[in-house]
């Protein structure tokens, strides 16, 4: 089995690993680059805890294959933070308890963040249906929700 | 599995004909790779065709009528600031397959090769009278949608063969189209009847339609019973009465989980009213 090498950029940084063409993105990021922020719920594309953005469009990471990141812009939950200072979504994610086994947060932390960098604005219904492929078991939504509204109300107020 | 991404349409087309085992073509992958990840489907060759320049665009032509890429996007499909104004029930039959993450990456093309009868936007696009481009090693020729999909998982495409553009007829004056699906769900769940219906006004008189159902049979069906009923009408209550009782008699569904027979030839003529009154309203200019 022949392997790809694939050039890529990962929040920011010039990254280059090789990979067997059936390797998802997601396998690529945790056992190639070390960034186990992703995680891998289903494997089918229903639950949303792999998301990444990719050329500034949210998708799941395991439906895509390792090769096919070659030459993108890949942002994942590891590149929010900027170093030790957390991202506005990040602590409220904390002040609202918006987590619990935290598995489903990265997914849904990458696709808050790409909802407000879209729409600083969004209703609760637009979070929600924006959100409708980041599934929780824990949380129950309501805090995911309201850290994210409360989130936009802030950078709104902030710029 | 070999991965290729090739250059352009011909290249593609020789790779599938050169091909041995199972060929799959890569567009945003949705299917693909939930097929490959469970193991239902493992291609011995995948042909990525994103890297084939214009793919993505979705372009409206100077007659009116639209071409959209085959790898472009659900989102970028609703983002098109003018791709929704003339095709609002394809845009939305889109714009309903999935999550905001699939919406990143699914795309008109692989909804309709996947073959799959609930697919969403295939009804849409039969309604709107869409054809397909196909390249082939013969060359190409022009497919209209409801061609492509000849059975659950099965198309009309030939070894060789694949889609290289969609197109959009011109909406023209005093149309409208309209998608609805019923799904026991509000967000992520699969069409258990979907029904695409697509008409153009004289004053208040239907003078043209088509109307497509999915969900329902093996494959999507364009159903003519449907728009005899109401063309020559005003959509008035025995019109809407007469295109419910063809949508139903059209239905050849399976019984599963998510709905009956029964209850999947009920929806369908409801849903099919439904849709008509929207497509009405918006061929009449009214907001639906
Ligand atoms: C979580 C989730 C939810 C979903 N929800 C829905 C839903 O609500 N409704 C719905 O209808 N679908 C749904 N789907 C299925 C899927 O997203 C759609 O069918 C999508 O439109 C497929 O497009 P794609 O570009 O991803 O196709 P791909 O996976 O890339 O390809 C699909 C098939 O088309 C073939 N193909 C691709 N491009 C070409 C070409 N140019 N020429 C010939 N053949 C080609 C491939 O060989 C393959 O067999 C869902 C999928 C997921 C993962
Ligand atoms: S792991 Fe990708 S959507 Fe669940
Ligand atoms: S916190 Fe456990 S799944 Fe969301």
């Amino acid at each position: 089995m022949s392997k790809f090498h694939v050039s890529t950029t990962v929040n920011g940084d010039s990254v280059e690993y090789l990979c067997d063409p059936r390797e998802t993105l997601l396998d690529c990021l945790r056992d190639k680059l070390n960034l186990t922020g992703a995680k891998e719920g289903c494997g089918t594309g229903d639950c949303g805890a792999c998301s990444v953005s990719v050329d500034g469009r949210l998708v799941c990471s395991c439906l895509m294959l390792g090769v096919e990141a070659d030459g993108k812009q890949i942002e994942t939950v590891e590149g929010i933070a900027d170093g030790d200072v957390l991202h506005p979504l990040q602590q409220k994610f904390i002040e609202h308890a918006a987590l619990q086994c935290g598995i489903c947060t990265p997914g849904i932390l990458v696709a808050a963040k790409s909802l407000l960098e879209k729409n600083p604005n969004p209703t609760e219904e637009e979070t929600r249906y924006w959100l409708a492929g980041n599934l929780c078991r824990c949380t129950g939504y309501d805090k995911i929700i309201r850290a994210v509204m409360e989130t936009a109300e802030e950078l709104r107020e902030a710029s | 599995m070999d991965y290729h991404s090739p250059a352009s349409f011909a290249e593609a087309s020789a790779l599938a004909a050169n091909a041995t085992g199972i060929t799959r073509f890569l567009a945003g992958g949705t299917d693909v790779l939930v097929q490959l990840r469970s193991e239902l489907v493992t291609p011995d060759t995948l042909i990525d065709i994103k890297k084939i320049e214009g793919v993505s665009d979705i372009t409206k032509n100077a007659d009116g009528s639209w071409t959209i890429g085959v790898a472009a996007t659900g989102a970028e499909m609703s983002e098109h600031p003018e791709l929704g104004g003339d095709w609002p029930g394809v845009v939305e039959a889109m714009d309903l397959i999935g999550s905001t993450q699939v919406q990143g990456r699914a795309t008109l093309t692989g909804n309709l090769c996947n073959g799959s009868p609930a697919a969403d936007s295939v009804p849409a696009m039969a309604a709107a009278g869409v054809t397909v481009t196909v390249t082939g090693p013969e060359g190409t020729r022009e497919v209209a949608v409801e061609e492509i999909p000849t059975g659950p998982g099965k198309t009309s495409l030939s070894k060789g063969e694949l889609v290289s553009a969609v197109h959009i007829p011109a909406r023209g004056e005093d149309g409208g189209d309209a998608y609805l699906r019923f799904i026991p769900r509000t967000e992520m769940d699969i069409a258990v009847v979907g029904v695409g219906v697509n008409l153009r006004l004289d004053g208040d008189t239907v003078t043209e339609a088509r109307v497509s159902l999915g969900a329902v049979a093996p494959t999507v069906l364009l159903v003519e019973d449907c728009a005899k009923a109401i063309i020559g009408s005003t959509l008035d209550d025995a019109a809407l009465d007469a295109l419910a009782a063809a949508a139903s008699a059209a239905c050849n569904p399976i019984d599963d989980k998510r709905g009956t027979i029964a209850f999947r030839t009920e929806v369908a003529g409801v849903l099919a009213k439904r849709a008509a009154k929207i497509a009405y309203a918006r061929a009449k200019g009214e907001q639906a």
